[in-house]
């Protein structure tokens, strides 16, 4: 993502699980990102229990999920159609991304960073909300929403 | 006396079996009867090399002298190894009137032995043989038995008599690495160990280290990633570990469950249950569990002791 030509000035924050540490000085979080490996039911566990210490306001367009591992079927060890569901439940976008394959990584990164411009603002006529009633809009039509 | 000398005779002297010394040094026959019985053969052979040392002195030995002494080393070292040799390849002709015997010396004291089974009616079979890497130094040997199972005992018992020791004990430590079976059996792993991948290696250190060098990416877990890496460091330690393919754990242990009841938790009788780990590096793919998020650190003695222990087969009960 660093990699990205970027007229914003773009800060990446790792963490292996939310709460983050609170006795430190953090710029504001303008999206957040959660990897799940669909090879470990330890990282769907580790997500959700995540998702519980986000403000609700971030899941109004900061909130992504992205999954990893597609490709290896027969590693996976979690079902497609669960992270669909959690994705569907927290009403955010779902991106599937084989993250060791260098050209989708690459991709995916592009996306995330314009994805991050607009949740920053940096973006004149687009917010977070209006991306992301974009992005449903095109979502699987038999995922009915509650 | 010159110091290079002294130092010269004390590492010939060292490198010398005990159950030799003394074989050696008459041979050599440079210190005489009186000297060497003055000598306490029962010290530590650190501190007997420093005595033989300074009675060299007192003899005024020269380069010449230390010369001899290391080519007669050489010499009842082979000698050794030729009865070995022969004594093995007899104990197996006897018992087996058809088998063959091939021999070929490599450095450090080992020989590489090759062994095609036949019957008392039949041939050889030339491609089912059995290998054997026998350290005459050490009282290790590598085998890699022959598919041709029903010889394995006579192979153990020729090996044991023809290398004059009691017993042979078959150590629950198996790879196809011999380099990295040496590295654990002679205690040498804790070293800068040559693998064919340190290669990539240095590079998938020396990406991580631009990663993490960028100001633009913070990690919040800092701390404990730092924790899990010092933990990780005082386990496996900072070198290549030695190449295994597999650990495998068989559980003859009664089951523990938190919860009351279930079916498995009202047995007696213990579960058995095998749990096989298996990788191209075993113990790289342990030592990298932590840091991945894998697994928590530090990580369970029985993965971390299979090194240290020289096990990669274990037996698990209650105790």
């Amino acid at each position: 993502m660093l990699k990205e030509d970027c007229a914003s000035t773009l800060k990446v924050h790792l963490a292996q699980s939310l709460p983050l540490p609170s006795n430190v000085n953090r710029p504001r979080i303008d999206l957040i990102v959660f990897v799940v490996n669909l090879h470990s039911k330890y990282s769907l566990q580790n997500v959700e229990e995540s998702l519980h210490h986000v403000d609700a306001t971030f899941f109004l367009g900061k909130v992504g999920f992205l999954a990893t591992g597609a490709g290896q079927d027969n590693h996976c060890s979690i079902h497609r159609n669960t992270v669909l569901r959690l994705a569907h439940t927290y009403r955010s976008p779902l991106f599937f991304c084989d993250l060791e394959v260098e050209g989708f990584r690459a991709t995916m990164a592009q996306r995330l960073v314009r994805m991050l411009q607009i949740c920053a603002g940096h973006v004149p006529g687009v917010s977070a909300l209006n991306l992301l009633s974009l992005m449903r809009s095109s979502e699987n039509p038999f995922l009915e929403d509650v | 006396m010159d110091e290079t000398v002294a130092e010269f005779i004390k590492r010939t002297i060292l490198k010398i079996p005990m159950t030799k010394m003394m074989t050696v040094l008459k041979a050599w026959d440079f210190l005489s009867e009186n000297q060497l019985q003055t000598v306490n053969f029962r010290k530590r052979k650190e501190s007997l090399a420093q005595d033989l040392v300074l009675l060299c002195e007192e003899n005024g030995v020269s380069l010449n002298d230390a010369a001899l002494l290391d080519i007669i080393c050489e010499d009842i070292d082979l000698s050794d190894m030729e009865q070995f040799k022969s004594s093995f390849k007899k104990i197996l002709q006897r018992a087996l009137k058809n088998v063959t015997v091939t021999f070929r010396d490599t450095e450090e004291n080992a020989v590489w032995i090759r062994i095609a089974w036949g019957t008392q009616y039949r041939k050889p079979n030339q491609y089912k043989p059995a290998y054997v890497m026998y350290y005459s130094q050490t009282p290790y040997a590598f085998i890699s038995f022959s598919q041709l199972r029903s010889n394995t005992p006579l192979l153990c018992q020729a090996l044991t008599i023809a290398s004059k020791h009691h017993q042979i004990v078959k150590m629950d430590l198996r790879s196809r690495y011999l380099d990295s079976l040496k590295a654990i059996v002679f205690k040498q792993y804790n070293q800068n160990f040559e693998t064919h991948n340190s290669a990539t290696h240095l590079q998938e250190r020396r990406l991580g280290l631009d990663i993490n060098m960028d100001s633009r990416i913070i990690h919040e877990n800092r701390i404990e990633k730092d924790r899990v890496h010092r933990v990780t460091q005082e386990i496996f330690g900072d070198y290549s570990q030695p190449r295994l393919e597999f650990a495998q754990y068989k559980l003859e242990t009664k089951f523990k469950s938190d919860l009351n009841g279930g079916i498995l938790a009202e047995r007696e009788e213990p579960l058995r249950c095998l749990v096989k780990f298996s990788s191209p590096h075993l113990l790289e793919a342990l030592k990298s569990l932590a840091s991945a998020g894998i697994a928590d650190a530090p990580l369970s003695p029985l993965l971390t002791c299979i090194p240290s222990k020289g096990m990669n087969y274990f037996k698990i009960k209650d105790k």
